[in-house]
């Protein structure tokens, strides 16, 4: 054996050789900071609107007017409801698109700084595994939603999220499974507590990411 | 005592063919391109190294094409995956003697 390669420093090697070829280990945690950020603020837009909504609604404000964005006399009860359902879309896809672009970004950093592709097969098995439980999930929420079933949103949502980490777990750091369980007990949990939907939403997607990207950075990218 | 070092296998001594296996025994199929981006090694390097695991009945190859191009790729065999556990196992040994 010769003296350059110490066998512990030969295992670690193996190991590191393992990790980097089957999983994806530039997951940032400030991915899951950034994630979770933007689901609250998102969470909080939402709120806003709904109980301006039922404001209106039940305080003779009038209603939503299309185009104005303004309450008025004019408008009828039903152009306020689909106004309403609008501005909620927006915002969803606002909140989705701001926490994907944000978390790629912190990712896109850490894999560059150790010098990992982003490109490899590890990371499109992960995406793959990822995305296609979260499109099965997000075609059977929309079909809940225009049968009227908004109760089934929330944890439509937390639940099929949850599903997909777990699945990713495989494919990457392996603690994001424990964030899976999270979501999927949250979700459960709301599918009797339907109407306080938009808290477990924001707990899942908001405070959890945030609880488990600081864990994350602390465990595997804080400088000592 | 036994010379621990007499099961340590001669062939992974090489750090290439040692990533190769490394990546073999966890992933199912592996192209020679993601071999070679994985391991940052030559064509000319990383091909020798592979031709002396085949050899040695611890890699199967399989060729095919992608349209016009080869694809090869390459999975590890019973045997490898027997040699390979026996040299880490050794390894293990090794570090357990020095304590």
């Amino acid at each position: 054996m010769d003296s350059q390669h110490p066998p512990l420093e030969t295992l670690q090697d193996i190991k590191r050789m393992m990790e980097r070829s089957s999983r994806f280990i530039s997951l940032s945690g400030w991915s899951g900071v950034s994630a979770g950020v933007c689901a609250l603020l998102g969470a909080w837009a939402a709120q806003n609107r709904i109980s301006g909504y039922l404001q209106a609604i039940h305080g003779g404000r009038g209603y939503y007017e299309y185009g104005t964005g303004r309450f008025g006399r004019t408008g009828q009860l039903g152009d306020s409801v689909a106004i309403l359902y609008n501005d909620l879309l927006v915002i969803a896809g606002i909140t989705f698109l701001a926490a994907l672009i944000s978390s790629f970004l912190f990712t896109l950093a850490r894999s560059r700084r150790n010098g990992i592709s982003m490109w490899d097969r590890t990371v499109q098995r992960l995406a793959w595994n990822t995305i296609l439980p979260m499109v099965v999930g997000g075609l059977v929420i929309l079909r809940a939603m225009e049968w009227g079933y908004y109760e089934l949103v929330a944890p439509g949502c937390l639940i099929f999220y949850g599903l997909a980490l777990v699945n990713a777990s495989k494919y990457t750091l392996g603690e994001i499974r424990y964030l899976g369980y999270g979501q999927l007990v949250l979700g459960i949990i709301n599918l009797w507590t339907g109407g306080l939907g938009l808290y477990f939403w924001a707990a899942g997607f908001g405070i959890l990411h945030i609880v488990y990207g600081v864990f994350m950075w602390w465990k595997y990218e804080r400088q000592p | 005592m036994k010379n621990p070092i007499e099961n340590l296998n001669k062939i992974f001594d090489s750090r290439i063919r040692m990533g190769v296996m490394s990546i073999l025994i966890v992933n199912e199929e592996v192209s020679f391109n993601d071999l070679k981006q994985m391991l940052d090694v030559t064509d000319g390097n990383l091909a020798s190294h592979m031709v002396n695991l085949e050899e040695n009945g611890y890699i199967k190859v399989h060729k095919g094409f992608i349209g016009r191009k080869t694809n090869t790729t390459y999975s590890i065999t019973r045997a490898g995956e027997k040699a390979f556990k026996d040299h880490i196992e050794a390894l293990e040994n090794m570090i357990k003697g020095m304590k």
